[in-house]
């Protein structure tokens, strides 16, 4: 018996138009012949020290001329066992090696794996520590996207200017972190049931202050970038993701929503306490790499909203259940998959314990990877220069593609 | 019109190019070797082990419990016990450590080690020039350079060293008091025995 068709598993999503490309991804089709050769196609490996690819990344490309032909992500030169290392550590000692998953937003890292052990050990978690993630959380999507919208620009062309200005507001949240956690980056914050530590003395009022000064620099962000007419001619109909095809190929996260999916885990599970936050999820109306640029901004606002909500409700309380336990932690038999909605995706854990102080099997669903599969399907038909544009929105970070 | 979004992003540029000359928060570079901003107090680097009183020998705080050694992810510790037990500072006989390395090339600054350690003995530092050209042994610390003064603790951590010191005050206090009790308790018991024999003294 043949699989049945993955048209068939999964609904189509109603869509305006009728879609003239096919639905499912490349990499599930078998490959397509390369066309009659009339002329000589040119074969580029792009990567993976070049300085487009974020990261150690290669594009194995087919040029007909300047227009892509055959593109083939490789990935796995980072690949650095984290799987595996974390079924030999205990489940304490895993926390720090997720930070150094997706390294621009460890806070996320953090939470999407504590959840899971959680949902394993049947820990609860107080008022006050939900409340301390979801403003670490936020304060991580708000700079992931902003950092995203300069590194698209640098990519395009715009050296320094918008990477800096956003890197220059991305220090204070840095700062907020180092005070909260020690660690600028590598925060190593979250534990099960809990926080690390409680919020040192005046940390809500400076957090508060950085909070109100992000409005203003979103507005100058928008101001230098939004309106820019070679911003426009560069991401307009470029790299068109359908809705379908999107959810075919299990992409979630910003660049789901800006094929014009309704699919926000923060909506869908309510994880954690974000059912008291009223916030709207913004949608695309192309799913180009425009859209997916404004819905980078537009999530950074709401994400303002929420921010301001969380800091002026936080109330006071432990930020640690105190049945939890830091070390020798023996989960029961059993297994658990905690996602959050992290800033490039739906970031998962699925961990497997057979009651010893080590998981049994652990496994990550890094959103970046799953996004990435496919690009093919969005490059193919553009020029080369516009492949760099487009890998440059799908938003990867390498530490997590590869793990 | 074509290039009025140019032309507003552009002023956006002078605008924050002009404001660099009389703007603080618009000017954030700093001068790194010449100048270095203070860390954040909770800011850490690598571990550092604490001891009490002026000698290092005499007063490291670590038991060699190894409990760091077994919760640190990379495995960057080395532990070796000395059998000889030593008092510590209420005065139980307790174990150190002979050998304690820490290989900072393999650290990753989690500070695992310090939340599972119950003596309070090792804490994180703040030192960030750790650059070396030596390729193996200026990485790999021994315990000699890993002891640093109960002061320093102080200095870079005070709030963390205040309650932890008043944690220590308190415990002393009591383990003295305890120990006064028991002395009395022993003298009373003497006594009574002491008593109670001449009782029996008397009686033969």
């Amino acid at each position: 018996m043949t699989a049945p068709d993955v048209m068939e598993r999964i609904e189509p999503v109603p869509s305006a138009e009728p879609l003239e490309k096919p639905i499912q991804p490349r990499w599930t089709l078998s490959r397509p012949k390369k066309p009659a050769a009339t002329h000589d196609f040119l074969e580029v490996s792009m990567g993976p020290h070049h300085p487009s690819t974020h990261g150690v990344f290669r594009m194995d490309v087919v040029l007909d001329g300047e227009t892509v032909v055959k593109l083939k992500p490789v990935f796995g030169y980072l690949h650095r066992n984290h799987e595996k290392i974390a079924e030999n550590t205990s489940y304490l000692g895993s926390i720090p090696y997720t930070d150094r998953l997706d390294y621009i937003c460890s806070m996320t890292n953090n939470w999407a794996y504590v959840l899971s052990v959680e949902k394993l050990a049947g820990l609860a978690v107080p008022e006050r520590a939900e409340y301390i993630r979801i403003i670490a959380g936020e304060l991580t999507r708000l700079f992931n996207h902003t950092c995203l919208a300069g590194f698209l620009l640098q990519d395009m062309g715009a050296l320094g200017t918008p990477m800096m200005y956003a890197f220059r507001e991305r220090e204070k949240i840095l700062d907020l972190f180092e005070s909260l956690t020690g660690a600028r980056m590598m925060c190593n914050y979250l534990r099960f049931g809990g926080c690390r530590c409680d919020l040192p003395p005046g940390w809500i009022e400076r957090a508060q202050r950085v909070v109100q000064d992000y409005g203003p620099f979103l507005d100058e962000f928008e101001a230098l970038l939004t309106g820019n007419e070679i911003l426009h001619a560069r991401t307009k109909k470029v790299g068109v993701l359908p809705a379908a095809l999107a959810v075919n190929a299990g992409v979630t996260g910003p660049m789901l929503r800006a094929s014009g999916v309704n699919y926000d885990i923060r909506k869908v599970d309510k994880y954690g306490l974000y059912e008291r936050f009223p916030f709207r999820v913004p949608l695309g109306a192309h799913g180009d790499v425009f859209d997916r640029y404004m819905m980078r901004i537009l999530e950074a606002r709401e994400s303002l909203g929420i921010l301001r909500q969380a800091l002026s409700e936080i109330p006071a309380g432990p930020v640690i259940d105190p049945k939890a336990k830091l070390r020798n932690l023996r989960p029961k038999a059993g297994e658990a998959y905690g996602r959050i909605e992290a800033p490039k995706g739906e970031l998962g854990f699925y961990l497997i314990s057979d009651g010893g102080p080590r998981p049994y099997r652990y496994r990550v669903r890094p959103p970046s990877l799953i996004n990435l599969t496919i690009l093919e399907d969005m490059c193919v038909g553009h020029t080369i220069a516009d492949a760099v544009v487009i890998l440059g929105s799908v938003d990867i970070v390498l530490g997590e593609v590869d793990r | 019109m074509l290039g009025t979004g140019i032309i507003k992003g552009l002023i956006e540029t002078g605008r924050n190019f002009a404001g660099s000359y009389y703007k603080a928060e618009r000017l954030t570079t700093v001068q790194y070797p010449e100048e270095k901003l203070p860390p954040e107090e909770n800011a850490r680097t690598i571990p550092f082990l604490v001891y009490d009183g002026e000698d290092a020998a005499r007063g490291l705080r670590c038991t060699a419990c190894t409990i760091c050694e077994q919760e640190c992810p990379p495995q960057c510790i080395t532990i070796v016990k000395d059998p000889v037990k030593k008092p510590d500072y209420l005065g139980k006989m307790q174990l150190h450590p002979k050998v304690f390395d820490i290989d900072i090339s393999v650290c990753m600054e989690c500070g695992i080690c310090v939340e599972v350690c119950p003596f309070d003995s090792i804490k994180m530092d703040q030192v960030f020039e750790l650059a070396t050209q030596e390729r193996f042994n200026n990485l790999l610390l021994h315990k000699a350079q890993l002891s640093k003064p109960n002061t320093y603790f102080q200095k870079i951590h005070p709030t963390q060293a205040a309650e932890i010191d008043a944690q220590r005050a308190e415990d002393q206090r009591k383990a003295a008091a305890k120990a006064k009790a028991d002395a009395e308790a022993k003298a009373r018991a003497a006594a009574a025995a002491v008593a109670q024999g001449q009782c029996l003294v008397g009686r033969k």
